[in-house]
């Protein structure tokens, strides 16, 4: 209104005719409304561009990559020491699978930095700095934007497509820790450093297969770096489908199998007599892994309630030999095969904005593990006290509140019954913010 | 490895030789948007919409459904401005569709082609989830409708040039009838001036400032933050001291905040579709203006 005024007695003052304005003719006064309407538009115009003009960066850094920084922190409260941690009937992973130190710690903080490289390429780094100060490079991969009918190809270091929640990261986890499967079969969390070619069919319901080839710089592959070997160390192969049930129901299945040859794949024990020893796996370990989530929204609006059910059930066998070769005394080495499992079940509820409350299940089977040098009756089944028979289990509840989509504080309790020979109670207060880059709301 | 690798390829071509679907394939964001595409593209178009006006275009997650659709996308338009930050640039990552990646002419940002209104001055997310290229809500004020059916029936040609008249013909049809519509609700929407509102979310800036209505206060405290109760207690007072005529949340709005506020302060209170889809009367963008405008006339009378 003010501005009105203003523009009319602007227009008044351009005109500077006094004695025309004066003039109290009907037509005069029309015009001059009219002409008092088109300066207004004009003016408006004129400072919407202007305001749009400005906000544009003119600078060199305006082509800078979307940045973000995870930050976490956590209280641990366990009634076992973590650093004796170990999951009984199943071979270490060398991976970080125990869980969160007893007391106050950092958690690891995450620098993800991603931009379109070209119109070919978009490329992504993922840099984690851990708590006692040690820098890894978690993922690092180009992807390609320019192939057409569904196919994408990856290259680099990436999380493998080995079910679900391996390629979620951390920060993004609906729990404090990974399910106890991915601790002992893909010790934790695999990464591989290769190359990835995935086609995504052309039909509404969704369906993808791929195939990646790496290195196998990781457990369940060998040992850190890989083998001496040209070619590659690892491959998998993975399909998902999935779909929209209803309008408010998504659901994913997917089903995925790695192989890799392990050469000297160690591991630290103790004989039956309490003298450590050092054993090592060689021999081709095949691991399915089957998985299906199951997501509810009024509407898909998932704002204010949603619902989110994920399981997975993976399976591996392990075939070659296993030399056992203790501090003192010499190596004897003879076959083993193994054949183990494990699943877990999951449900997160939001019930009003903000809160969410979730539970999972986590069940593990030794399953069958024969032991050539236990069979032949040169050691017994004690000096392999790690692979003794057992079904490790936990049940983990947690409560947590996100004030907004960039912070997040939880609480979690859990019953870890990985040991053979006590119970883990835990409980985890835990913060996790993002700073920067808007995050993907990934499936 | 080589057989799955061959039986992958062979499953591919199998799949690709089908034949492909006569109609260009439009994937838009947002409803309005899909509406828009259907106007000017007739049945020479398929259109898939990722959003109704039922969910929150925030906070939408890349769903398996989205990705098999962007993939076979011959056209993407999306409001742009980061309101699909979340989840389109998953969905074009993943997509594996050459055709509608950022800088080809498959891809359609909308609100670049208009006048944003509230370009932040200062961006800091304390501020809430703010959006630093300005409010993307740009399809409430039907002039950035005509801007971008201007765009997009370019595009449209520009894609699909064996169409091109077709597209031609029924965007200036389109264009015609909406102009008539617009002279129509200017008229209509003449009692809004000036008359203050609350707002759940900034959703309808675009609209507000096209009819000279007033925004007094908004529902959420900071823009994407849920309302808190001690905000809508401030709010209680402020409308006590200064009342505003109406209190207005969108279609995919909880209306718990707004039953609250307008409970309290005897104001009344309105759903308005937020975009086409949102309520019965909105099947199209006219009825989506008409019934807007007619909800709003309603609730002020």
């Amino acid at each position: 209104m003010f501005e009105k005024a203003i523009l009319a007695l602007a227009v008044a003052a351009a005109l500077s005719l006094p004695h025309e304005a004066q003039a109290q003719t009907q037509d005069e006064l029309r015009d001059l409304k009219e002409q008092v309407k088109q300066l207004d538009r004009r003016v408006s115009d004129a400072e919407q561009a202007a305001v749009q003009a400005s906000s544009r960066p003119a600078s060199e850094n305006a082509l800078n990559p979307a940045v973000s920084l995870i930050l976490n922190g956590i209280y641990g409260n366990l009634s076992q020491d973590p650093a004796n941690f170990r999951i009984n009937g199943f071979a270490p992973t060398g991976g970080e699978v125990a869980p969160p130190g007893r007391g106050l710690s950092l958690g690891e903080s995450e620098l993800a930095i991603a931009s379109n490289i070209d119109h070919y390429f978009r490329g992504t780094g993922i840099f984690s700095v851990s708590s006692d100060n040690q820098i890894a490079v978690e993922e690092a991969y180009i992807q390609t934007l320019a192939l057409s009918n569904g196919f994408t190809i990856k290259a680099g270091r990436f999380f493998s497509s080995v079910g679900y929640q391996n390629q979620v990261h951390a920060h993004a986890w609906d729990f404090t820790d990974a399910p106890l499967a991915n601790k002992v079969f893909l010790g934790n969390q695999l990464s591989d450093d290769g190359i990835q070619l995935k086609w995504v069919a052309p039909t509404p319901l969704y369906f993808d297969i791929g195939i990646e080839v790496g290195r196998g710089r990781n457990f369940p592959a060998g040992p850190q770096g890989g083998r001496d070997k040209n070619g590659f160390g690892s491959s998998n192969f993975f399909t998902t489908l999935g779909g929209d049930l209803g309008t408010g129901t998504a659901w994913q299945t997917s089903l995925s199998y790695l192989t890799t040859s392990p050469q000297d794949r160690t591991y630290e024990d103790v004989d039956s007599t309490g003298t450590p020893v050092t054993n090592s796996f060689s021999g081709t370990s095949k691991l399915w892994a089957f998985g299906g989530i199951l997501k509810w929204a009024p509407n898909f609006n998932p704002t204010e309630k949603n619902l989110k059910l994920q399981g997975e059930y993976f399976q591996r066998r392990e075939n070659g030999n296993l030399a056992f070769d203790p501090a003192v005394g010499g190596t004897q080495t003879g076959g083993y095969a193994s054949t183990q499992s494990g699943w877990y079940l999951q449900g997160v509820y939001q019930f009003i904005p903000m809160w969410r409350v979730g539970y999972r299940y986590d069940r593990l089977s030794a399953g069958t593990i024969n032991i050539g040098l236990v069979d032949s009756g040169a050691l017994t089944a004690a000096d392999f006290p790690i692979l003794s028979a057992y079904n490790p289990t936990r049940q983990t509840g947690m409560v947590d509140w996100s004030p907004s989509e960039f912070s997040r504080v939880r609480l979690q309790v859990a019953q870890d019954k990985s040991r053979s020979d006590a119970t883990d109670n835990q409980v985890f207060l835990q913060y996790i913010v993002s700073l920067g880059a808007h995050g993907a709301h990934k499936f | 490895m080589n057989s799955i690798l061959k039986l992958a390829a062979a499953a591919g071509l199998a799949l690709l030789a089908l034949p492909a679907a006569a109609a260009l394939n439009v994937f838009t964001c947002e409803p309005e948007w899909g509406a828009l595409a259907q106007e000017l593209g007739g049945d020479k178009v398929s259109v898939y919409s990722a959003t109704t006006a039922l969910q929150d275009p925030h906070r939408i997650e890349a769903r398996p459904s989205l990705i098999a659709r962007i993939r076979s996308a011959d056209l993407l338009i999306c409001s742009g401005s980061e309101l699909e930050i979340g989840w389109l640039p998953l969905l074009l990552t993943q997509s594996g569709n050459s055709k509608i990646q950022l800088g080809t002419p498959g891809y359609l940002e909308a609100s670049q082609y208009v006048a944003k209104l509230e370009i932040p001055k200062v961006i800091d997310r304390a501020l809430g989830d703010i959006h630093p290229g300005g409010n993307p809500h740009i399809h409430t004020d039907p002039r950035n409708i005509a801007k971008v059916a201007a765009v997009l029936e370019e595009r449209l040609a520009q894609v699909d040039p064996g169409n091109a008249a077709s597209y031609h013909s029924r965007a200036k049809s389109f264009l015609a009838r909406w102009q008539e519509a617009i002279a129509r609700w200017d008229k209509e929407a003449a009692p809004l001036k000036g008359v203050p509102i609350v707002e759940h979310h900034k959703a309808f800036s675009y609209f507000i400032n096209w009819t000279g209505m007033h925004e007094v206060a908004t529902l959420e405290p900071k823009p994407g933050i849920p309302p808190t109760p001690s905000h809508l207690a401030e709010l209680l007072d402020q409308m006590k001291a200064q009342p505003a005529k109406v209190i207005v949340y969108s279609s995919y709005d909880s209306p718990q905040a707004a039953q609250f506020l307008s409970e309290r302060s005897k104001i009344p209170m309105v759903m308005l579709p937020f975009t086409v889809g949102g309520t019965d009367k909105a099947k199209d963008l006219f009825g989506f203006f008409d019934d807007m405008i007619g909800r709003l006339l309603g609730a002020v009378k």
